[in-house]
């Protein structure tokens, strides 16, 4: 039986309505007539009656039931408009215990909500959701609701609602009902007494649902707003038995044998296992033994496939093995000229300042528009490095230090074409100052993710360092 | 301290992580991708809580809730998505509930591209979203401070009850650096405010609607002295040469590092200048820049923007000095040879 008294699911007084207390602090602040009370005493019984008031989490919405944290006697968190089902997933990932109840009205959960019902109900989350359908925006002052029917006037329908202008109500319970995550839905009607039993059976298991972590549970109250329809409270119950639920079906869609629903949650790692797994291995301490007086600007540029990234990032970590300061920047943006890609090392002994490089100190170039792109940018008595299988044109300039290597062919000819990029890294630091070639050698084993293609780079290597003593 | 070469994106993660993170919602956006994949795999691994959200409204919410909830929560996003997450931000600082936001930064207005531009300062320095709050901005220059200022930020935002956003940019999140990473682990302590679903937080609440002028007048009252304490206590900045410096170069983020190299080339030019680097662009470094306006003849703000940090350094030196500002759009990051030729154009001509 529903109960006539003040259920202790609610606070005894209501003091963040009235912190003075008094007569105020008796009475809820819904209208004559509204299916608010109700809805909340039901949930309030259950929550008493089941004796999970310490472990409830209730989100109060934005609507006529802002205010819910006045009354449940729970720990409360009010959201932002349509939020709660989002906010509520971050609640429950976080406790895995908590009952969470989200309760909200047609313009939070069907309008402006909409994205977060449907995919916190997708993914099944474990909580069970309240959704009070009365048709109208009550808090605001009588608007129309996602929910409101056809020919209905509200404040803004005063012609009433249209469906070629406003399109018609939406159901919210068989568009959650389409989902795969719910376990439980079901719309039920507080226009008669049955149904208000109704009512209280869905609420409590929607709620046990929860208790035994079954999954999300959604059920969709039809509700009477009398002043916001501008109705008696009689008229308006004979209004929902008449028009609404002729459009709104009352009916249980859904409720599903399911066992219960794990956290998904890997095991919880400990300091050390999370230390393991975040820190680098040991035995990589960089040994400083290279010093520049100058930093080093190389530029490493060619065709998307051709390893130019990856070996930009080689140089750095060979740098860093020596000692030295470096980064890598990919290429980005109006930087990237020619159809080429390119990637920016700086080493230096110092900290690196700009990563961005306009006047290159070495230029690979691994195709011909890399050198068309770039040459005119290296610094005088700086280094070009050409790949003369793919590069027909000679470098123009006579003040900077050039090289011809067939890196690709070379490459070939090991079997291994994409090892080019090796063979050219290979001989910039067989010319430069640093970093050395062994930090090289040191950080392939480590960073050559198919083990199978250590040796054969070890290999090319070699042959750069045959074809530099030419 | 062994060092690895590693993206800001990702190493920004493993800071988190040991700084005490156990929650990571997102939404993937360029150029924060690698946050939310880095995330993935080792908030996940960890036992920590990784999801991918449906939108940054929802992600944003979802750190709301778990934060709520007592966590230590964090989301990564670029500037199409702050601006999604703006809503929930605000009710953040309604409530004072700590967050941490990565913020790289693109260009902009709209979807603009996904190269950096520094133009999400305004939006993170001076709140952000409706109502009167602050968030803490840090600016990270390097992999490293990714690291570090993500490892610290959880204290941050826990011990001032604020979000912490670490604003960095396309190219701070992308390069490679040397970084080495704290060896002790962190965690969060148990919050009065929080619901933890238990008897001991039942009579918690967790709220920012207060209808009555009065309340809401006192909750930011005290919300405007807890800033005004963060701008005594927290402003924190880095100088480089500026002890004999006649010219003043300020930046933040990626052209800081630039501006860097920058004062190098000047100076080997026969200009004294010097580096201003605010490491917190909220509370912004103005006491000091007061200070060194006393001691140079014109500073200069880099920055990919409009002007948003140099208006700030307009407030801080009040017309003192002349503030010259060289400032790029779009996603062009401009190189140190082409600030120091502006710079001299715009200090000697």
């Amino acid at each position: 039986m529903v109960k006539h008294t003040k259920p202790k699911g609610f606070y005894d007084e209501f003091l963040r309505k009235a912190p003075e207390g008094g007569p105020a602090a008796g009475t809820t602040h819904y209208c004559p007539g509204c299916g608010h009370g109700t809805v909340h005493k039901l949930i309030a019984e259950a929550i008493e009656d089941m004796n999970i008031g310490d472990r409830t989490i209730f989100l109060s919405p934005v609507g006529c039931s802002v205010f819910a944290y006045y009354y449940m006697d729970a720990g409360n968190i009010q959201c932002a408009h349509g939020r709660a089902p989002a906010v509520g997933t971050g609640v429950i990932r976080t406790r895995d215990d908590a009952i969470v109840i989200s309760y909200q009205g047609d313009g939070d959960l069907a309008a402006i909500g909409t994205a977060e019902i449907v995919h916190a109900a997708n993914r099944g989350e474990n909580m069970a959701v309240f959704f009070v359908n009365n048709a109208i925006y009550g808090m605001t002052g009588g608007q129309l609701a996602p929910t409101s029917l056809l020919g209905q006037t509200t404040a803004t329908t005063p012609f009433g609602r249209l469906q070629e202008r406003e399109g018609g109500p939406i159901h919210m319970a068989e568009v959650i009902d389409a989902l795969d995550g719910p376990v439980f839905v079901e719309r039920t009607t507080l226009s008669n007494a049955a149904g208000v039993m109704k009512t209280r059976k869905a609420v409590r298991q929607a709620l046990s649902n929860q208790v035994e972590r079954r999954g999300f549970s959604f059920v969709e109250i039809l509700s009477p707003c009398p002043v916001g329809w501008k109705m008696t409270p009689v008229q308006s119950r004979v209004w929902m038995k008449e028009e609404m639920e002729k459009n709104f079906e009352v009916k249980k869609f859904r409720d599903r044998d399911h066992v219960t629903r794990s956290s998904g949650r890997m095991n919880l790692m400990d300091d050390d296992a999370l230390l393991e797994l975040l820190l680098p291995a040991e035995g990589k301490e960089a040994v400083s033994t290279a010093k520049l007086e100058e930093e080093l600007r190389v530029k490493i540029c060619g065709f998307g496939g051709q390893g130019v990234l990856s070996a930009g990032t080689l140089l750095a970590n060979a740098a860093i093995v020596d000692g030295l300061e470096a980064t890598w920047l990919p290429s980005y943006g109006p930087e990237m000229r020619g159809g080429t890609a390119n990637a920016s090392v700086v080493i230096s002994s110092l900290p690196v300042g700009s990563p961005v490089i306009a006047r290159p100190t070495a230029l690979l170039a691994m195709n011909g528009p890399s050198l068309d792109s770039f040459e005119d940018d290296v610094v005088s008595g700086g280094l070009i490095i050409v790949n003369s299988s793919l590069v027909k044109q000679k470098v123009k300039r006579d003040d900077v230090k050039v090289i011809y290597a067939p890196v690709s062919a070379m490459a070939s000819e090991a079997g291994f074409i994409k090892g080019a990029n090796i063979v050219m890294l290979a001989l910039y630091l067989l010319n430069a100052e640093a970093p050395s070639l062994d930090g090289l050698k040191s950080v392939i084993p480590r960073l050559i993710k198919k083990k199978e293609l250590v040796d054969v780079n070890l290999k090319l290597i070699d042959r750069a360092e045959e074809f530099n003593k030419g | 301290m062994s060092k690895i070469l590693i993206k800001g994106n990702s190493a920004i993660v493993r800071g988190a992580l040991l700084g005490g993170a156990t929650h990571f919602f997102g939404y993937p956006i360029t150029p924060a991708s690698e946050i939310a994949h880095s995330a993935a795999e080792l908030f996940t691994k960890s036992g920590r809580t990784f999801l991918q959200a449906e939108s940054e409204t929802s992600a944003i919410n979802m750190i709301y809730g778990s934060s709520a909830a007592g966590a230590r929560v964090m989301t990564a996003t670029s500037g199409p998505g702050l601006s999604l997450m703006l809503e929930g931000v605000s009710y953040l600082a309604g409530c004072e509930l700590p967050s941490v936001i990565v913020d790289v930064q693109r260009a902009g207005p709209g979807l603009g591209n996904i190269w950096p531009e520094q133009s999400d300062y305004n939006t993170c320095c001076k709140g952000g979203g409706h109502g009167a709050f602050k968030n803490i901005v840090l600016a990270p220059a390097s992999g490293q401070e990714m690291t570090d200022f993500a490892y610290k930020a959880f204290d941050l935002a826990d011990e001032w009850r604020m979000t912490v956003i670490l604003l960095s940019d396309a190219y701070i999140g992308q390069m490679m650096e040397p970084v080495g990473f704290p060896e002790e682990a962190k965690h969060g302590a148990r919050k009065d405010y929080a619901v933890y679903g238990d008897a001991e937080s039942r009579g918690n609440l967790v709220s920012s609607i207060i209808m009555n002028q009065q309340g809401l007048a006192e909750l930011n009252a005290k919300l405007q002295a807890k800033y005004r304490r963060a701008e005594e206590e927290l402003v924190d900045w880095e100088e480089q040469q500026t002890d004999d410096a006649e010219y003043l170069l300020a930046a933040f983020g990626i052209t800081s590092r630039i501006a860097s190299t920058a004062v190098r080339m000047l100076r080997a030019d026969g200009i004294k200048a010097g580096l201003f680097r605010p490491k917190t662009l909220w509370p912004f470094p103005s006491g000091r820049l007061a200070e060194l306006a006393g001691q140079v003849k014109a500073m200069g703000v880099a920055e990919l923007n409009d002007g948003m940090m140099a208006d700030d350094v307009d407030l801080a030196v009040a017309g003192t000095v002349p503030v010259h500002r060289f400032n790029w759009f779009g996603g062009y990051v401009p190189s140190a040879e082409e600030l120091v030729a502006q710079v001299k154009e715009a200090y000697n001509g």
